[in-house]
This record gives structure tokens, sequence and C-alpha cells, in this order.
């Protein structure tokens, strides 16, 4: 008899409502002591399936095998029970507490609680698999990569054997990807099975021993992560061949259009968040902004569009006609008339930008529905700006009247891009634009930033594909820890040198 | 097979629906409302041994029986209905307005004063404008407060609404030993009982007639002022998200005010209405719970009026049908609220089963 499966899903399918179907009969299979990366396009059902793994969903229909026995997972702590554990690409975290509170937290301990015991086991497991962990450290002291292995140290603190990471790479720098890898290994070594989902090629064939593709919520197939390639793996992801390249021109009609003078920002509670940044941004150009998130890059943009009260220095705006205007002392709905658009997409989406329980309709005159002198608002505008936008940019969605919350995540940024863009601004930013949408989309979106440019525009850029990044844009301003630690020429510049200067200037504790 | 597992023969678990029909979804709610009578009915049986039906019978006698039974459920019912009106505004701004008790009291005390003590010098039409007008104030000064302090100060609106109950509660009681009338008789009484000054005047041969032309009126202006006016969609935008409402141009501290101004006012009417146009007295029981009663209304009809009216024709009619039904078969005043109670339970109840299904999975696998 040959050992059997760490995990096994058999014909696993879970709907929801009558229409949507996210798993449609998954098979898949998981080896002791392999690293085993689930591949599909958002939108394909992996989190999902692994949701039904940890015990958050229950499956319509199919098996779950573990070591070989059929298992019903009814609730987290069946997940538990079972040895399997799943890192979120959310932390489930509590700030105030130290690491080793929080790993604790929930556990049924003895009734008298002996931190030093705890600390020991902590100190053991991450000397074990090279993890670098202080168990008396606070969570608001750490940076995303500790808060991070906070949340696999407390998973293997409960003994978990098969270990389900979902997009873990998503917050980090190339440098401590690297580091996170080194520890997987490790474990792996040491006879965990681990699932790691994720839509980045590039890490699959570095990372994994064996690749399952997952697309449209079917089960597409498996393959040895040797016998792969990026094509190959894109091809079985989007089930047709496409071509990965971005057509970057040369800029033209090249003039200043922003100009960042030394700008200091605090947030409420007092915290540096913004140091002296300068920069210009031209128009005919994109520039990108990279940094680990959370160093600055969406009050930077903020502070363009008049979001984020500003310390000291000062944002001047050069009109083409010639005119300055000083931004830094304008109101938000002056920018905005300035034809100076910002279209933030932040993690959970809907938080700024679109209103998630309105329809197409309302969220398309969200910042033109003051218009007029009238007190009642006109939705003949909007109502065509809606149908125009679901028409140019391939939204699914079943009318424009539907709310944007009902929608999938990539057609809700569809939304608010193209609302943005529709205008034709002279300045346009965009954070994080493509964020969890499909290759074919994000694709559609960078068209679209590169025909803004064509136009004229000047477009800033903050992004977190680096890859995608360089290969986007003109320029790239790298902040790190509120400063801004280089300014680059995409074309030339490679992608570790950038990696270095997002770490630069913080320095890794 | 795993025997701590599969211990059972089948499994039910919840699953949240995605969407639902809104036939479906009316459907469990009506569902909800026999249920509800079905036990009510149970429960008087328990409680009289009459026959159920002769209890129903009494019900609807008491709630509509003769001419003045059933003006009293229709005053009854447009006071709730425009306290859930004035309540619409600031819950689709996700401002937890639970201050409409000291909102109405507060425009009730203030059309007390201005019976009391200008009942004999200003002309009634007039009084009556005035009336309105100050109550309509004092409402909007009560949810002032706690717009300006979650504005300015992010305080919590939920506890300082609620306080703002009892600081109401505590100046009609002061107000009340000014006011009483007759002396030593710890109450207000009948103001102008024998003047009727201040009182509103009979409209379709009511005395209630005025009261329901000035709530369907704000019922009304509230529907359209929420669907179509640009204050109700930067309301409701700063209720979904501030952070989007700062991105589009608009100022959250402005439109909290505004609106809770609005809502506060709405109240600040209802407690108005109450004393001039329903008791012509004050209390501290002038609000009776309504102004809670009302949030139970606003939300179960998810803010539609013509399901606010409907739901607040279910509760009065029950309400007053109970009273008589209790008096009838010699129960005490808390029978009613037991009936009112039991129906909200179903009403409230069934709204988990329009957002969840529960569901039953069959063992899979032969063992």
């Amino acid at each position: 008899m040959t050992t059997p499966y760490a995990i096994e899903l058999k014909d696993i399918t879970k709907r929801f409502g009558s229409k949507v179907i996210a798993n449609d009969h998954v098979q898949l299979t998981l080896k002791k002591g392999e690293i085993l990366s689930i591949l599909g396009e958002n939108g394909s059902g992996k989190t999902t399936l692994m949701n039904m793994l940890s015990g958050i969903y229950f499956p319509d229909e199919g098996q779950i095998f573990v070591n070989g026995k059929e298992v019903l997972i009814r609730s987290p702590r069946d997940s538990f029970d079972l040895g399997i554990g799943m890192i979120h690409q959310h932390f489930k975290l509590i700030d105030i507490l130290t690491a080793a509170e929080n790993i604790i937290l929930g556990l049924d301990g003895p009734s008298r609680l002996n931190m030093k015991e705890v600390k020991a086991k902590i100190n053991e497991l991450t000397g074990k698999y090279g993890f670098d962990l202080n168990p008396d450290q606070k969570i608001y002291d750490m940076s995303v990569s500790q808060k991070q292995t906070v949340e696999i140290v407390k998973v293997l603190y409960r003994g978990a054997d098969v270990l389900i990471l979902d997009e873990p790479t998503a917050v980090l720098t190339p440098q401590e990807t690297t580091r996170l890898f080194k520890v997987l290994k490790n474990m792996r070594d040491a006879g965990k099975s681990i699932i790691i989902i994720t839509h980045k090629l590039n890490e699959v064939l570095e990372i994994s021993d064996r690749v399952s593709v997952l697309r449209k919520g079917k089960y597409v197939g498996s393959v040895e992560t040797r016998d792969a390639t990026v094509e190959s793996l894109t091809e079985m992801m989007v089930g047709e061949k496409v071509s990965l390249d971005i057509e970057r021109t040369k800029p033209q009609g090249v003039e200043i259009r922003v100009e960042v003078r030394g700008i200091n920002v605090r947030s409420h509670e007092g915290v540096h968040i913004l140091r002296d940044v300068s920069f210009v941004a031209r128009s005919g150009e994109i520039l990108g902004i990279a940094g680990i998130s959370g160093n600055g890059q969406k009050e930077l943009l903020e502070a363009i569009a008049g979001l984020q009260e500003i310390e000291s220095g000062e944002i001047l705006y050069d009109a083409p006609d010639g005119t300055v205007s000083k931004l830094s002392e304008m109101k938000p709905e002056e920018i905005y008339k300035l034809n100076i658009h910002l279209a933030f997409v932040p993690e959970d989406r809907l938080g700024m930008g679109l209103v998630g329980s309105m329809d197409l309709i309302d969220n398309m005159m969200i910042r033109s529905y003051k218009d007029g002198w009238r007190p009642y608002v006109d939705r003949r505008p909007p109502r065509k700006l809606a149908e125009e936008v679901v028409e140019k940019l391939e939204v699914q969605t079943p009318s424009i009247s539907t709310p944007v919350s009902r929608l999938s995540g990539g057609n809700v940024q569809k939304i608010l891009v193209g609302r943005e863009i529709a205008t034709s601004p002279t300045v346009l930013m965009v954070a994080y634009p493509v964020r969890g949408l499909d290759i074919n989309s994000s694709y559609a979106i960078y068209n679209l930033l590169n025909e803004q440019k064509q136009k004229g525009a000047a477009v800033i850029c903050v992004g977190e594909d680096l890859d995608v990044l360089m290969e986007l844009c003109d320029k790239i301003l790298v902040l790190a820890g509120g400063r801004v630690s280089g300014i680059v020429n995409a074309r030339k510049s490679t992608k570790e040198e950038v990696g270095l200067l997002m770490t630069g200037g913080k320095g890794d504790k | 097979m795993n025997k701590k597992h599969a211990a059972g023969g089948s499994v039910f678990h919840l699953t949240k629906r995605s969407s639902i029909s809104r036939k479906k979804a009316w459907a469990i709610r009506f569902a909800a409302i026999l249920l509800s009578l079905l036990v009510c009915a149970v429960f008087i049986f328990m409680i009289t041994k009459q026959n159920p039906l002769q209890v129903y019978a009494g019900i609807i006698d008491g709630a509509v029986g003769t001419n003045r039974r059933l003006w009293v459920t229709i005053r009854e019912t447009m006071t709730l209905l425009i306290i859930a009106v004035g309540l619409t505004p600031a819950f689709r701004m996700r401002f937890w307005n639970i201050g409409a008790e000291g909102q109405i009291l507060m425009g009730g005390m203030m059309t007390a004063f201005m019976m009391i003590n200008f009942g004999n010098t200003i002309p009634s039409g007039l009084l009556l404008v005035l009336i309105l007008i100050v109550s309509v104030a004092a409402g909007m000064i009560w949810g002032l407060f706690p717009a300006v302090f979650k504005a300015y100060f992010n305080t919590n609106e939920t506890l300082f609404t609620l306080m703002l109950n009892y600081v109401a509660i505590q100046i009609i009681d002061f107000c009340i030993v000014y006011w009483e009338n007759p002396k030593g008789s710890n109450s207000v009484g009948i103001i102008n009982a024998g003047t009727r000054a201040g009182w509103m005047p009979q409209v379709f041969g009511s005395d209630y007639g005025l009261n329901v032309i000035i709530v369907i009126l704000v019922t009304i202006l509230m529907s359209l002022y929420m669907r179509y006016s640009k204050q109700g969609y930067e309301l409701a935008v700063v209720g979904e998200s501030q952070n989007t409402a700062r991105y589009a141009g608009i100022s959250v501290p402005r439109v909290m005010i505004r609106t809770m101004m609005i809502s506060g006012g709405i109240c600040g009417l209802a407690g108005a209405i109450i004393v001039s146009g329903a008791s012509h007295t004050i209390s501290t029981a002038t609000a009776g719970g309504r102004g809670f009663t009302a949030i139970i209304v606003a939300w179960m009809s998810k803010f539609n009026p013509i399901a606010m009216l409907a739901v607040s024709v279910f509760l009065v009619f029950m309400q007053q049908g109970s009273i008589q039904i209790a008096s009838q078969f010699g129960l005490n005043e808390n029978a009613s609220d037991i009936i009112t109670g039991i129906l909200l339970f179903f009403l409230i109840g069934c709204e988990f089963f329009i957002n969840y299904r529960i569901e039953r999975k069959k063992e899979s696998g032969e063992g």
C-alpha cells in the first residue's frame, strides 16, 4: 500500500446561490512533505476551495480525505483538529498583544498560564524552521512580514501538519519573499505539507514541487514544477495562449505637470508618514511608485488629490495652458475640477471611491452629483456614463442598476478606473489598479493607462507587482519609510535595484 | 469512516443567502406573521381558556370596532410612522440615533410650554404654527448635540443619544413641578381643556385628521428627499463609507450635523403631534417607548415608506386590540405587551431566515 495523501479532495463542489458555482467537481491531492501551488486567476475558486479545508465553508458535494480517512470539516475547529492550518491574506492579529499572546489566543491551555513555557515552545519552533521572531514584541511594532511570521508560527504552535498560505507574498518585498521561501522549504524538509495559493507565476516556479491549476471553478490539471514554464502555466490558467507584453511607447510631449516639493505628512496619531517627499510628474509619462505597502504610497496620492492634510511643503500643478495652481491649498473638489483624478483601489476595493450598496448609476455620479444648482440629482448623465463604461470595459453585470457589491472584484475595479478615465484627466493617479484582476483584465487596464499616457496625461501608478511596474512605467519612484529612497529609469534599472531601494533607509531590525 | 464526524445521519448548517427574490422574502415575512398570530392564539388560550377565534374577534373589535377606536388606531399608527420616518435619514447615514424618545419629549415639552404660556394671548392658528416650529427646533437641538460631538470628537452616538433620553425625562420631570395642574397631582393634566387653545383643530370630522395630513406629508417629503435630493445621496454615501465621502468632496461633519438635525426635528414634530394633536398633556411617558419601537419599524421596512406604514399599522392594530382583550378578559396591561413582544420576536426573527438558509447535507459515502 502506498502512503496516503496528506489531503485528498474528490469531486468537491460549492455553489453560492443558484447561479454561481465557485468549485465544480474539483480534484486535488497533497502529498506529505511537498509544497503544492494552487494557481488560478481571481475568481477561479482557489480561496473558496481552501476555505472548505479550513472549515469556513462547507462543500455542497464531494469528499475530503485527510491521511486517507474521509472527514467532515464543519468548523475551523474541526480543521485544526485535523492538523490543517490556514494563513489568510488579511492577518487576524490583535495589535496590542505580543506575538506570544497572539499565538496562544483561543487555545485551551492549563488554567494557570505559564508564559515562560509558551515562549520556550515558540522559540523552539522558530529555531527549528529558521524564523526570525521575538515572542515579546507587540504586533503594532511589527512589519508586515513579521506579522506574517506570527501567523505562521501560530498555526505551527497548534500542531498543524498541513499549512495553507493564501497569497503570502502579496505584501512582501523581494528580499522578504526569499526569506519566507527559505523557511517554507525548511518546513517541507521537516515533513510538513504546504499549499500556497498564488497567481504570481515566477514564484510558483521558484518554490513549489507541484502545481495544480484551477480555471473558472474547474480543476484543469496538475504538473510537476520542473516540467512547467511561465508560458505553459499561463496557458493552463487562462485556457488560451496570451501575450504578456505591455506595449510601452516612448514618452511624447513631456512637460512638467505636478511638482511635489518637500511635503511632510503625519497621521492622526502623529506618526510621520511622508518625509520631505519631492518629485515631479510629467505629461506623457507613467511614473510608477514602488514600495512595501504602507510606506506612504496612499498618503502621497491622497495629498496630491487634496484628501490628505500636509504638514509642510507644497504641491504645484502646471496646467497645459501654462497657469500654475497650488494644489496644497485647494479643496478636493477644486482639484478634481482641474482634471486631476485619483482612482484608488483599496484592499477591500470598496473602501474608497465606490459605494457598495449603490448601483452603477449612483456610483458614476459620486464625483459629479453636485453639478447644477438644483437640489435634486439628475441621474441621466451618470446613467449614460455607466452604460459607456460597461460597454467599453466589458463589465460583467446583470444591469446598471445592480449594486456594485454584487459584482466580482475585477468588474468593480473596471467601474472605478473606467469612471476616472472617462473624462480624460490631465493627471491620472491610480493605486493598485489591477489588484485581484485576472490576467486579461489586468492587461486591459495597463493598456488603458498607456492610452492615457499617449493622450498626454501625466499618469502616476502605485503598483504591487515589481515585474509589471518595470515593464509599464517610464520612471519609478521608490518610497521607503515615507522617504523617497530613489527615482530610477524603469527601462534601465533592475528588479533587484528597486528591491534594495524599497528596504533602503528603513533598515530591517 | 471517521466516527466522530459521521455520528449523525445528516448535518444541518447555515449558509448566507447571496440573494433572495422579493417574492420569497415577503412570503417568509408573511409566514412569520401567521406563525406569530398562531403563537399569540395559543398564549391567549392558555391564560383565558377562551376560543382563540373569539379572542381575535376581540382584537379586531378593540382596534377598529368603533369609530373612536378606529381613529385611535389611526392616530397611534401615524405617530409611530412619523417617528420611524424621522429615524430614517439618521439610520441611512449609519448614525444610530436611539434618542428619538428624548427628541420626542423635547418637542412635546416645547409644545406644552407654548400651549400653557401663550394659550390665551396668541390666536389659535398662529399658535399652532408656532408650536410646530418650536417643537421641530427643540428636536433639532436634541439631535444636534450628539451629531456635533460625533462629527468633531468622534464620540459614540449610541450612548450619547441614549443618555440624552434620560436628560429629557429629567427635564420633563422638572417642568411638571411648574406646570402641575391641579396642584399636588404631580401631573400636568389636560392643557387648555376649556379653550382648546393650541389643540390641533378637527379635520375630516375627527380630532386626529390633521395628524394624518401632517404625517403623510412628512413621509412623502422624506421619501422624495432620500431618493432624489443631493442631500439624500450625500448622507447615503456618508453612511456607507466616510472615506468615499471625503473622496467625493463631501464634508462629513456637515452632512452628519444636518442629517441629525432633520432626524431630530421630525422626532420633535412627532412630540408636537402627540401633545397638541392627541394627549393634550405632557408626562415622562409621553414618548411611551415609541422612539424605540420606531427603530424596529424603520429597520424591518428597510426604510421603505409603504412598508413602514404597513408595519406600523400591524403593530398598532395588535397593540390596540390587545388592550381591548386585556380588559375584556380581565388581564392586566402586561398581556398586551406580551402579545406585542411575541409579534416582534417573529417579525425580527424572520429576517434571519431571509438572510440565511438552512441546508441539510446527506452523509456521503456508504458507511
